[in-house]
């Protein structure tokens, strides 16, 4: 047994899935860290068990069966340390993102400034905003009370004021907030989050402190007008989301315990990871997106800074229902290669909702879920826009910006049937453009890093270095408008041998170079009728050759222009869509 | 894997937890016999607040707002009573706008409970309380045949059951509706209008099972004044075969229909409840199973939607889907003989 996990000590990650559990080993192989396996088994946040620990007891003891060794001793106890008997493990983290959504009230003073952050800070988190307070807000204290006690809220998150600065309005707005605490049955109270002006902590504490579940201090995510600062208010509200869990599902604080405190919510361990990345990465921008069954999350790192975004809306479990609030039939049908009704649609939505761990066992059936995928998955990465830094490098503002690599993970991105079918996917949600390449997580191994680096800094990197993720290949995307099938980029792929191939992109289409996974290749571009890969309209970079990464579909070159404007004409878009769809190996 | 399970059962103990959402009173003892519609617990809230600034409707500080407050908590005050009064000669004096309570004074100002909510928990199902929880609510058993369903719209009742349906895949209509079925709990099939809907609240009827209902009648259905559940789901599905049976035998019987909101996480469903004489106890069914060849199980996703089968065999490993997804699997035997194979979590047990 090893005495320090750099020196070589074995890492079992958990991620508790609204839908599913996974159990994941890592351990040292020939010197490195690499994943094992990992086995899976249903939740058991629900009932009739309403206890996690059952659903991570259940995953750990599929794991068992398939690396043939013990990790839970005869009472279904987690063996820790590891034994000389090789059984157990050395170590345990825990992602989290099973349980109901978290009702959150937002408080700030002025709108556009620090009610916007506090926006931003909840929606790093499994959070659904049921009220909004600010200083402009018209309605007498009473009723905002009465509004606090309606709603119940799980969680209070209270923005505003730059550091010294205001004090008084801030206190206005806490009166009620502590009045409807007050009036709360004790279970019932909210937990409070303060990342405010910082002079007014022990004011806020003396208010609301006593009269909430549990309060939390931050330091100010606007220090000044100008200033935004979220990383420690994420990181606070990340550790009061597993405290709010603790008390709403049974066996986290088991969990907690195991793994000595090491639990974070799923879409936050992403989101480290990716931040993690960044830097790693020095000069290039990543971006993570993940649609499973409790959200959408997107997470984007560029040079010192990062952006989370986590919609539960978006989710493609029991939220499904309400996903019609935020677009239509026709929106989400329009990405269907097969005819559709609305009805059938409709019925799809309510259906799946009452059963979120269902999957897709027929043709039309993962047609439709996957034109669903597509949509939520759309509608996550547009609203993601919105919270990028401003100084990036893009294209054009309004589309997405130039990342590389991007991570793929979630159910309906990793289960989908073949890597073609998740590119696709990709592709139309999230429009990447210019030069990327894609990484599928298909055992979503991600967040279980980003929780993993918090107890061993070289375990994600060498992990991810092992081919652990399915690279697909990389994608070619110029940004270009012109007409159906005129050519808009020439290309030469040099493969490591010598040999050549070539290619035509014409507006429109998709086109696959193969380059095996594992291979390097040097591209040599022609940019047609102003195209942009990054560097400008018809401008390439002053390297001219790109050298490009091989994976399950080669290069993939993406004439459709950005955004994709889908043909009206039903019949002709899904004719389209078909022949896309066949292009990256479909059927 | 664990097996999920939809309770659709003959004769069965039945046991149901009922709790407030916030502490109030329990109105029945241990053993008491209840109805599914007696109240068995009930708390009360206030409908709203008034918050009385005293000190900045007399303008003068908070300090000394609260040295002239005349009230304290707890005190019930009637429309127009004084609560303070300021110290000048022509001073303003404060009085309460509304009937209330006052639950809180500090600060120069007064907060008070206006209006009253009742929350009132009905038993749901007929039976024995053989749990009370202080301030919090009861355990109830009785025995009989258990039908869960998928959705309710969170109204309960009893009644005497009317078979409307000759097979499984009936659609309910306003015109199968006549003042004969006043007060009556209906066996219905699909419910694809709104017309049927208003037709069995004009009877009136006392509760409507139904198999299925269109999406775009959810928001009517929850308006209506009598329980509806669905059995099977949304859209057009016929019922399914166990519950279509248990169901048109029991005709003229009296039943409870329990819409309880579906609530994954505490495990509340909606329901329908045959009591039943017994002589002993009979036993619960399992809330959970582990997936095992012999068990009758009902499809939750296509091909063959809200059939109902028995396991054949569990297949080793991953198994290819037409979807192209691989996923553990077992081939089912349906009730027309037909054999096919369904991803596990695509199942759920029925019993």
């Amino acid at each position: 047994m090893a005495s320090s996990l750099v020196d070589g000590n074995s890492l079992l990650a958990v991620d508790v899935g609204a839908a599913n559990t996974r159990a994941v080993l890592f351990d040292v192989v020939e010197g490195e860290y690499r994943f094992i396996a990992s086995g899976i088994a249903p939740s058991t946040a629900e009932a009739p068990f309403k206890d996690v620990s059952e659903g991570v007891k259940n995953a750990i003891a599929n794991l068992q069966s398939v690396i043939g060794k013990s990790l839970l001793d005869s009472g279904r106890i987690l063996i820790t340390p590891s034994q000389p008997n090789g059984s157990g493990v050395d170590a345990l983290v825990v992602t989290l993102s099973a349980g109901p959504t978290l009702k959150t009230v937002i408080v700030g003073l002025l709108k556009d400034v620090s009610l916007e952050s506090a926006r931003r800070l909840t929606s790093s988190t499994y959070t659904r905003v049921v009220d909004t307070i600010a200083l402009n807000d018209k309605r007498k204290p009473e009723q905002k009370i009465d509004s606090i006690l309606r709603h119940r809220p799980d969680l209070v998150v209270i923005t505003g004021g730059t550091d010294g600065g205001a004090s008084r309005s801030i206190q206005k707005m806490l009166e009620p907030i502590g009045l409807a605490s007050f009036l709360l049955p004790e279970e019932k109270r909210p937990s409070v989050l303060f990342a405010g002006n910082q002079k007014m902590e022990s004011e806020v504490k003396s208010l609301v402190g006593s009269l909430s579940s549990s309060i939390h201090i931050s330091p100010n995510v606007r220090p000044s007008l100008e200033t935004e600062d979220l990383d420690p208010a994420e990181r606070e509200l990340a550790h009061m989301f597993v405290e709010i869990r603790k008390r709403q599902i049974k066996g986290v604080d088991l969990l907690d315990l195991w793994s000595g405190g090491h639990v974070l919510p799923t879409a936050y361990a992403t989101g480290r990871m990716v931040r993690y990345l960044a830097k790693v990465y020095d000069d290039t921008s990543i971006l993570s997106v993940d649609i499973g069954s409790s959200a959408a999350s997107i997470a984007a790192g560029f040079k010192g800074t990062s952006t989370l975004g986590v919609f539960p809306q978006y989710g493609l479990g029991e939220n499904l229902v309400h996903l019609l609030k935020h677009t239509t039939l026709d929106d989400i049908l329009r990405w269907s290669w097969l005819d559709i009704s609305k009805g059938v649609l409709n019925d799809y939505l309510h259906q799946k909702s009452l059963y979120p761990s269902t999957i897709a066992a027929t043709k039309e059936d993962l047609a439709i879920a996957q034109a669903i995928a597509r949509q939520a998955l759309y509608l996550a990465m547009q609203s993601a826009l919105n919270d990028f830094p401003h100084n990036i490098a893009q294209i054009k503002p309004t589309l997405t910006p130039l990342f590389s690599p991007i991570f793929a993970g979630g159910t309906a991105l990793s289960d989908a049937s073949r890597p073609g079918q998740s590119l696709l996917l990709l592709l139309d949600s999230i429009q990447p453009v210019g030069v990327s390449t894609v990484i599928l997580d298909q055992n979503n191994l991600l967040p279980l890093l980003g929780s993993a680096a918090s107890r061993n800094n070289i375990l994600p990197v060498q992990v991810i270095e092992s081919g652990a993720f399915l690279s697909v290949g990389t994608v070619v995307a110029p940004v270009v408008n012109t007409s159906y099938g005129t050519p808009i980029l020439r290309g030469v792929l040099k493969y490591e041998n010598g040999t050549e191939a070539r290619i035509e992109l014409k507006y429109g289409s998709l086109e696959t170079l193969p380059l095996a996974s594992g291979e390097e290749g040097k591209l040599s571009l022609q940019l047609l009728k102003g195209s942009d890969i990054g560097y400008g309209p018809g401008t390439l970079p002053k390297k001219k050759e790109i050298s490009v990464t091989g994976g399950a579909l080669g290069v993939v070159f993406d004439g459709r222009g950005r955004p994709i404007n889908l043909p009206t004409d039903a019949v002709r878009r899904r004719e389209l869509l078909k022949k896309w769809h066949w292009t990256l190996g479909g059927e | 894997m664990i097996a999920p399970v939809n309770h659709i059962v003959g004769l069965r103990s039945i046991v149901r937890e009922r709790i407030l959402p916030v502490s109030g009173n329990v109105l029945v003892r241990l053993n008491q016999k209840v109805s599914a519609t007696d109240i068995v617990a009930e708390t009360k809230w206030a409908k709203d607040h008034v918050l009385l600034d005293v000190a900045r409707i007399l303008q003068i500080s908070a300090t000394s707002a609260e040295k002239i407050v005349k009230c304290k908590v707890g005190d019930r005050l009637a429309a127009g009573t004084e609560v303070a009064k300021g110290k000048s000669l022509l001073a303003r004096s404060v009085k309460v706008p509304q009937n209330g309570t006052v639950v809180a004074v500090g600060g120069g100002q007064i907060l008070m409970e206006v209006g009253e909510s009742k929350v009132e928990l009905k038993a749901g199902i007929p039976g024995t309380v053989i749990e009370v929880m202080a301030g919090r609510g009861v355990v109830i058993q009785t025995a009989g045949s258990l039908i869960q369903g998928i959705w309710g719209n969170d109204k309960v009742d009893t009644g005497m059951l009317v078979n409307l349906m000759d097979n499984p895949e009936d659609v309910l209509t306003e015109s199968k509706m006549d003042v004969s079925l006043r007060g009556s709990i209906l066996l219905g099939g699909i419910v694809k209008e709104a017309d049927t809907l208003k037709a069995a609240a004009d009877l009136p009827a006392r509760g409507l099972i139904i198999s299925s209902l269109f999406p775009s009648l959810i928001p009517l259905a929850k308006e209506m004044n009598y329980p509806i559940v669905v059995t099977d789901g949304f859209g057009s599905m016929p019922m399914n075969s166990v519950a279509y049976r248990l169901l048109s035998t029991n005709a003229k019987r009296e039943v409870i229909v329990n819409a309880e909101i579906y609530n994954r996480y505490t495990g509340a469903r909606p329901e329908v409840i045959i009591p039943l004489p017994i002589s002993s106890e009979p036993p619960a069914s399992p809330d959970a199973q582990v997936f095992a060849p012999g068990l009758q199980v009902r499809m939750r996703r296509p091909p063959s939607m809200g059939f109902i089968g028995s396991i054949e065999k569990i297949l080793p490993g991953l198994t290819l889907l037409p979807s192209g997804l691989r996923a553990p699997a077992a081939e089912v035997k349906l009730e027309n003989g037909e054999t096919i194979t369904v991803p596990l979590v695509n199942l759920e047990v029925v019993g």
